[in-house]
C-alpha cells in the first residue's frame, strides 16, 4: 500500500507529470469532439492527419524553444528570436527571389547559408551585450526584438516577398519517409543539441553557470564564453525556424513571421521544467512543452474558436505552470501541510541567514 | 550621437549623473527638431508639434504608467493588449446601448483590475513580472477577440464629440481633448512621484528593495500599486485611442508595449529601476513622435525605419546607462 | 559612568533551531550612555541575540525588558518604534535617493499628503549637525563613501527617538579614518545618553570605544566585563575558550613532526599583496608540501587573504611569483592555471552547485580546466568519482544524488575532492572544518596531512587554533585586517602564544619570514 503510494507520489511530483496530463486531456477532448482526430491516412505515400499536422506545425516552435532552453539554463532570456526568425527567413527568400532559377538547389543552399550567417552575427551581438558589456539579458535582447522587426521589413521592403522554389518549400511542407520533412529537421536539431550539450561538457557547464554563477567562477569556469555561445546557438535555432516558417507559406513577411514565437518558446521551456532562474535544463521537456502549446492552438482552431482567443487559454496555462513552479506558491502549500519540514529548510543554515 | 556625447562630456563635472540621460534625450529631441526644421519648411509650423501630441497622446499616457513600473525595477508587457481591450470593451458596451458615462466607468475599471491582479501574483507568489504580465498580455488580447473578431465602430455622441473637438487659437492651430487629458495625467503622475509617499516609495524600491523592506516601507503594497497604476494608464490610453480611431479593433496596438518601453528608456528611466522622471518619459515619447513625423515628411523613408532607429536609440541609451552605472561604483 | 538602572535587560534567553541550540540561557544588560561590545566567534550566538532583541526571532525562553517594561517584539518595525534601532553591516539604505530622503523616507514631514521637501531638508540638516556631520542633504547618497552612508543610517536610526542603538559590524569595510569618524559620532550619541550595542571583530576598536564587553561562546554567556579590567589576551581566551582546547587535544592522533620546511623550493611567493579596505599589504611564502596555517579571529582578514591568493578578488597592490616566475592572479582561471585550488568558507553560495549531482560537482573544476570541448570521459569520471567518494568517505555514496541533499560535512568533502581531482600544487582551504560533524572534521584534517606528505602545499584557514597548530608547518597570524606575524611551528609554539599574537599584535612575538 505504502509502496504504491510512494510510486504515485513519485509520479505526480515528476516535473513532466502535469504537462503530460494536460496534453493527454487536450488530445482526449479533441477526440471526443471529433472522433476522426486520431485517425491517420496514407495518401500519395504521405501520412495525413491531425496528429501529423500538430507535429509539423510545432517544428519551428520546437527549434526556437530548444535554443531558448540553453539561454534560460544560463539564467538569461532571449527576446529577439522572433525577429531573428523574420530576418533569416527574409534574407533567404530575398536571395532566392533574385535567382534566375529559383528551383536551383545551389541558390537555395546559398540563401540558407546567408540567412544563417546573418542570424549568427546577430546572435553574437546579443552575446556581446550580455556576456561582455554585462547588460541584463532581457534588456539586451529587447533591442534586437524591436530593431529586428524593422530590419526584416527593410529586407523585404515592407512587402510580402513571395517565392517559388521547390527545394526551399520542402523545408516547410516536404515529406520524407511518409512524414513531413519539418519533423525530421526539428528532430535532427534536437538530437544535435542534445549531442553537443551532453556528449561534450557544454551542458554541464551551462547548468553550472546557471545554477550558481559565483561557485562556477571560483571553480575556474570562464562563464563569459559560455554565455556568449548560447546566444549564438539560440540565434542559429531561430534562423532554421525562420526558414521553416517562410517555407511553409513560400513567402517572407517581415511583420508577421515569427511574431510571438519568443513568448511561446519561453512558455514551452518553462512548461518543460526548466526554471527561469537557470540551472538544470530539460530538452525533452521543452519539446513536450512546444507540442503542448501547438496542440492547444490546434484544438482551439478545431473547435472553431478564433486563434486570438487561444491566447486566453495560453494565459491560463502560463499562470498555472508558473504558480506550480514558483517557490513562493509551493512554500505556502508546504507550510500549510508540513510546518516542520518547511521551518527546517529555512533554518538549516542559520549562519547563511544571518549574513544575508 | 557625437553631439550627444559631447554634451555629456562637457556637463559631466557640473551635473548630477542621474540627470545626464534626461539631458541627452532633450538634446536629441532638439537636434531631431532642428533637422526637421532645416530640411522641411512646413516643419516649423507649430501645428506639427501639436500633431505629434495629438498622434501620441495615448502613447504618452501609457508610457507614464510604464514609468511607474520600470522605476520599481519591474516591467509590464500587458499594456498594449490592455489598451486594445479597453477600446474593445468601450466599443462593445456602446454598441449594446449602455450610456457613455457608465461605459467610461467600466472601461476604466477593467485595466486597473487586471493590473491589480498581476501585481498581487508578482508580489505574493514571487513570480517574475515579465512572465506574469506576459500572461496578462495574452489574457487581454484573448479577451479582445473573445468580445469580437472584427472591429466595432463607435457612433456614440460623446465619443464623436471628443474625437472631433478642437481646442485651439484663432491662428488655426489646435490640439484635441485627448492631449489635454494626457497632460493632466502627466501632471498628476509627476506630482505623485515627487510629492507623495507612494511616489517616493516607488523610487526606494527601485533603488534597493531589500533596504526598502528593512526601512519599513510597504514594498508589497507599492508593487501592487504600480501595476494597478500602469493598468489604469493603459485603460485611459485605450479610451484616448478609441476617441482617436472611433472604433475598437481586436488587433490594434499590437507590439505597442515595445514602443512604450522604448520611450521610457529613451526618456532616461533606468530599466533596473530607481532613477528616472516623468518629464523624461514625455521627452522620450516626443522623440518617438518626431522621428515618425520626420519619416512621414521625408516620404521616401519607409515606416520600418522608425523601428530600426528606435532599436538603435534603445541601444545607445542602455549603453549610456550602463556606462553611468559603472562610474557609479 | 553607568547609572544604576539598565535601559535594556535580557534574562535567560534561549533559542533553538532544529539541531542547533543557538542561545542557551543568556543574560545581557545595556545601560544608558554606554558603548557595550558584544563579542564572540562564529556560532557564538551574537547574531541570534541581536535578532531576538530586534524582534526578528522570538525566543523559546527568557524575557526582554526595555525601560522597565517587559517587551516582546514581533518584528524590526515594532522594535524600532519602541526605541531599539539597528544599523547593519551592509548599509540598508537606497543609494539612489538623497541623503535627506534616506533619513526620513517612510515618515516624511507632510502637509495634506504632500511631502514637504524644504522641511525635510531642514530637519535632516539639524539632525546631521547633531552628529557633527557636514553633508549636502540634497546629494544622492551613492555619491558619498560607505562610511558616510553608514552614518546616515545611524542618523536615520536615532531620529526615531532611539534609546538603544544596535550597530551590527558597522566597521567591517571602513578604513581607519572612516572608523575614527564613526567613533566620533558614537561618542556623541553615548554622551546624549543613548545605549549602544556594538558588534565588531576588531579588537583595537573594542578597546578604543567600548565601556563594557559581553562575551558569548557556543550560545552561552561567558561573562560581562568592564573593558578596563579585561586585558586583550584574556578577551581572546574567553572568545576562543581554553577548556575546549584541552578536550579536543585528548582525542586526536599525536601531533605530527612539523619541522619547518624552510629548505623546500618556494611555490608561491607574494610580496606586499593587498587590497584597499579588505586587507593590508602582506608578504607570504608557501613552499612545496608546506601547510601554512592562517590564524586569527573572525573578520580579521583571513578570508580576504585566501581570496586574494586565488584571484577571487583582485589585488590592487603587490607582486606575485609562482615557482619563481613573476605573474598575476587576477582571476580564478589564472590561479587554477598555476595549479591553485580554493574552497570557499561559504559552501552554499560559493562552493557547491546545489542542484547538480555529486558526480558533476566533483568533476567541475577538472572540466573547467579542460574546457567544454574536451569532456572528461565517462569511464574516467566513474573512476575518479568512485576513488574520491571512497577515499573521502562521502555519504551517501550515490554519485547521482543532487549535492544539495548532502550534509554540510559531505558537501565540504565533495568540494575538497573537486580540487583534489585537479591535482593542485597549492590548495587554499577557507574554514574547511566549520559547521561539520567531528568525524568529517578529523577526516579532513588527516587528508590535509596526507596531501602535505605527498608534496601538495596547503593554506589552511581556521578559527580553531588547535587544528591549525596540529597541521601547520608555519602559522601566519591575522589581526584587524593585517598579517601581524608568521610563526614557525616548532615544539615551543602553543595556542597561548598564538593568542598573544592575536591579542597584542606583532610587538611581542616576531619571527618574520
Amino acid at each position: 500500500m505504502s509502496n504504491r503510494q510512494a510510486g504515485y507520489r513519485a509520479l505526480t511530483t515528476h516535473r513532466l507529470f502535469w504537462p503530460v496530463v494536460v496534453l493527454v486531456v487536450l488530445l482526449a477532448a479533441n477526440t471526443a469532439y471529433r472522433p476522426s482526430f486520431l485517425s491517420l491516412q496514407l495518401r500519395n505515400g504521405h501520412l495525413y492527419g491531425s496528429l501529423i499536422d500538430i507535429l509539423r506545425l510545432s517544428a519551428p516552435l520546437i527549434l526556437v524553444a530548444l535554443g531558448m532552453t540553453l539561454v534560460i539554463a544560463t539564467g538569461g532570456i532571449d527576446l529577439s528570436v522572433g525577429s531573428l526568425c523574420a530576418i533569416s527567413g527574409a534574407i533567404a527568400c530575398l536571395h532566392i527571389s533574385r535567382q534566375p532559377d529559383q528551383n536551383s538547389l545551389g541558390g537555395v543552399l546559398t540563401a540558407l547559408g546567408l540567412g544563417l550567417g546573418v542570424a549568427l552575427v546577430l546572435g553574437a551581438w546579443n552575446g556581446l551585450l550580455v556576456a561582455v558589456i554585462g547588460i541584463q539579458p532581457i534588456i539586451a535582447t529587447l533591442i534586437l526584438m524591436v530593431a529586428g522587426r524593422g530590419l526584416a521589413q527593410l529586407i523585404t521592403e515592407g512587402q510580402i516577398l513571395t517565392i517559388n522554389a521547390e527545394p526551399y518549400k520542402a523545408i516547410g511542407v516536404g515529406h520524407l519517409l511518409a512524414l513531413p520533412l519539418a519533423i525530421f529537421l526539428a528532430l535532427a536539431v534536437a538530437v544535435l543539441i542534445a549531442t553537443v550539450t551532453r556528449r561534450t561538457a557544454l551542458g554541464l557547464i551551462i547548468e553550472s553557470v546557471g545554477g550558481n554563477a559565483r561557485a562556477s567562477r571560483l571553480a575556474g569556469i570562464r562563464s563569459g564564453r559560455i554565455t556568449f555561445l548560447v546566444y549564438v546557438l539560440s540565434a542559429a535555432c531561430a534562423a532554421v525556424a525562420g526558414f521553416m516558417m517562410t517555407a511553409n507559406v513560400s513567402s517572407a513577411d517581415g511583420n508577421a513571421a515569427g511574431l510571438w514565437v519568443e513568448l511561446d518558446a519561453i512558455l514551452a521551456v518553462v512548461i518543460g521544467g526548466t526554471s527561469l532562474a537557470g540551472g538544470r535544463f530539460h530538452l525533452s521537456g521543452t519539446i513536450l512543452g512546444a507540442l503542448l502549446i501547438q496542440t492547444l492552438t490546434t484544438t482551439v482552431y478545431a473547435m472553431n474558436i478564433t486563434p486570438q482567443t487561444a491566447l486566453l487559454f495560453k494565459a491560463v496555462v502560463v499562470i498555472a505552470v508558473c504558480l506550480i513552479q514558483a517557490p513562493g506558491f509551493r512554500a505556502r502549500f508546504a507550510r500549510r501541510r508540513t510546518p516542520v519540514a518547511a521551518s527546517a529548510t529555512i533554518t538549516e543554515q542559520p549562519k547563511a541567514q544571518v549574513s544575508a | 550621437m557625437t553631439t550627444l556625447s559631447l554634451l555629456a562630456a562637457r556637463t559631466w563635472s557640473h551635473l548630477p549623473r542621474r540627470h545626464i540621460p534626461v539631458l541627452a534625450t532633450l538634446a536629441l529631441l532638439l537636434v531631431l527638431y532642428g533637422v526637421g526644421v532645416s530640411q522641411y519648411r512646413a516643419f516649423s509650423n507649430i501645428q506639427v508639434v501639436f500633431n505629434v501630441f495629438i498622434d501620441n497622446g495615448f502613447l504618452l499616457v501609457v508610457a507614464v504608467g510604464m514609468t511607474f513600473v520600470i522605476l520599481t525595477g519591474g516591467i509590464d508587457l500587458s499594456v498594449g493588449s490592455v489598451v486594445a481591450m479597453t477600446a474593445m470593451v468601450s466599443a462593445f458596451l456602446l454598441r449594446e446601448g449602455l450610456p457613455a458615462a457608465l461605459v467610461l466607468l467600466i472601461a476604466l475599471l477593467v485595466g486597473p483590475a487586471l493590473g491589480f491582479l498581476m501585481g498581487c501574483v508578482i508580489h505574493f507568489f514571487d513570480i517574475q513580472p515579465f512572465i506574469v504580465t506576459l500572461a496578462g498580455m495574452f489574457f487581454a488580447r484573448g479577451m479582445c477577440t473573445f468580445i469580437s473578431d472584427s472591429s466595432i465602430p463607435i457612433t456614440d455622441g460623446f465619443w464623436t464629440r471628443m474625437s472631433q473637438q478642437r481646442i485651439g487659437n484663432p491662428g488655426g492651430n489646435f490640439v484635441s481633448t485627448s492631449v489635454l487629458i494626457a497632460f493632466a495625467v502627466v501632471a498628476v503622475a509627476a506630482y505623485t512621484l515627487a510629492y507623495t509617499r507612494l511616489g517616493r516609495n516607488v523610487y526606494a524600491i527601485g533603488g534597493n528593495p531589500q533596504s526598502a523592506r528593512l526601512m519599513g516601507l510597504p514594498v508589497g503594497r507599492t508593487r501592487i500599486a504600480v501595476y494597478t497604476i500602469s493598468g489604469l494608464c493603459a485603460a485611459i490610453g485605450g479610451i484616448l485611442l478609441s476617441f482617436y480611431t472611433l472604433s475598437g479593433a481586436p488587433l490594434i496596438a499590437v507590439g505597442m508595449e515595445l514602443d512604450v518601453i522604448a520611450a521610457v528608456v529613451i526618456g532616461g528611466t533606468v530599466l533596473t529601476g530607481g532613477s528616472g522622471y516623468i518629464f523624461g518619459t514625455v521627452l522620450g515619447v516626443l522623440v518617438l513622435g518626431v522621428i515618425q513625423t520626420l519619416i512621414t515628411f521625408d516620404g521616401s523613408l519607409s515606416s520600418w525605419w522608425s523601428k530600426i532607429v528606435i532599436g538603435g536609440l534603445l541601444f545607445a541609451f542602455i549603453l549610456l546607462q550602463r556606462l553611468l552605472g559603472i562610474r557609479f561604483k | 559612568m553607568t547609572p544604576s538602572q539598565p535601559v535594556l535587560t535580557m534574562t535567560g534567553i534561549s533559542k533553538s533551531f532544529p539541531g542547533v541550540r543557538a542561545l542557551d540561557n543568556v543574560d545581557f544588560r545595556l545601560f544608558p550612555g554606554e558603548v557595550h561590545a558584544l563579542m564572540g566567534e562564529n556560532g557564538a550566538g551574537k547574531s541570534t541575540l541581536i535578532k531576538v532583541l530586534t524582534g526578528v526571532y522570538d525566543t523559546d525562553h527568557g524575557t526582554v525588558t526595555l525601560g522597565g517594561e517587559q517587551v516582546s517584539f514581533t518584528g524590526p518595525m515594532q522594535a524600532t518604534s519602541a526605541g531599539v534601532s539597528t544599523v547593519y553591516q551592509e548599509v540598508n539604505l537606497c543609494t539612489n535617493l538623497s541623503v535627506a530622503e534616506n533619513i526620513f523616507i517612510g515618515r516624511e514631514p507632510r502637509r495634506f499628503g504632500a511631502v514637504r521637501w524644504g522641511e525635510m531638508r531642514r530637519r535632516a540638516r539639524a539632525l546631521l549637525a547633531r552628529l557633527d556631520l557636514d553633508l549636502d542633504v540634497n546629494a544622492q547618497l551613492g555619491s558619498y563613501s560607505l562610511a558616510v552612508q553608514q552614518m546616515v543610517a545611524i542618523a536615520r536610526a536615532i531620529d526615531i527617538k532611539a534609546r538603544v542603538l544596535v550597530l551590527d559590524e558597522p566597521t567591517s569595510s571602513l578604513d581607519a579614518g572612516e572608523v575614527a569618524q564613526l567613533f566620533r559620532v558614537m561618542r556623541h550619541l553615548r554622551d546624549d545618553g543613548i545605549a549602544i550595542l556594538f558588534v565588531t571583530h576588531f579588537l583595537d576598536q573594542v578597546y578604543g570605544i567600548a565601556d563594557r564587553i559581553t562575551v558569548l561562546r557556543n550560545g552561552q554567556l561567558v561573562g560581562e566585563y568592564a573593558t578596563s579590567e579585561l586585558p586583550q589576551l584574556g578577551l581572546v581566551e574567553k572568545m576562543i575558550g581554553t577548556e575546549l582546547r584541552v578536550l579536543e587535544r585528548l582525542d586526536e592522533q599525536p601531533r605530527r613532526d612539523l619541522a619547518d620546511r624552510a629548505e623546500g623550493p618556494p611555490l608561491l611567493d607574494v610580496r606586499e599583496l593587498g587590497r584597499r579596505s579588505a586587507v593590508a599589504p602582506f608578504s607570504l611564502t608557501i613552499r612545496e608540501g608546506e601547510v601554512v596555517g592562517l590564524a586569527g579571529l573572525l573578520g580579521s582578514g583571513r578570508t580576504e587573504v585566501a581570496r586574494l591568493l586565488f584571484g577571487a578578488d583582485r589585488a590592487d597592490h603587490g607582486s606575485v611569483r609562482v615557482n619563481g616566475t613573476p605573474t598575476t592572479l587576477r582571476t580564478p582561471v589564472a590561479a587554477v592555471g598555476h595549479g591553485i585550488g580554493f574552497c570557499s568558507e561559504n559552501r552554499r553560495a560559493e562552493g557547491i552547485v546545489a542542484e547538480l549531482s555529486v558526480r558533476e560537482n566533483l568533476i567541475l573544476a577538472l572540466q573547467a580546466a579542460r574546457g567544454w570541448l574536451r569532456p572528461v570521459p565517462r569511464r574516467r569520471q566513474d573512476e575518479l568519482v568512485e576513488r574520491y567518494v571512497r577515499a573521502l568517505r562521502i555519504r551517501p555514496a550515490d554519485p547521482d544524488l543532487p549535492v544539495g541533499n548532502l550534509s554540510g560535512g559531505n558537501q565540504q568533502k565533495v568540494l575538497l575532492a573537486r580540487w583534489l581531482i585537479t591535482e593542485p600544487r597549492l590548495l587554499i582551504l577557507d574554514e574547511p572544518t566549520r559547521g561539520i560533524d567531528i568525524g568529517a572534521k578529523t577526516e579532513i584534517q588527516r587528508l590535509v596531512a596526507r596531501l602535505s606528505d605527498g608534496g601538495t602545499a596547503v593554506l589552511f584557514v581556521s578559527a580553531e587554533l588547535e587544528e591549525v597548530l596540529r597541521l601547520s608547518h608555519k602559522i601566519a597570524v591575522m589581526r584587524d585586517r593585517e598579517m601581524v606575524t608568521q610563526l614557525s611551528n616548532d615544539q615551543s609554539l602553543d595556542a597561548d602564544r598564538i593568542m598573544q599574537s592575536i591579542a597584542v599584535g606583532a610587538q611581542r612575538e616576531g619571527t618574520p619570514s
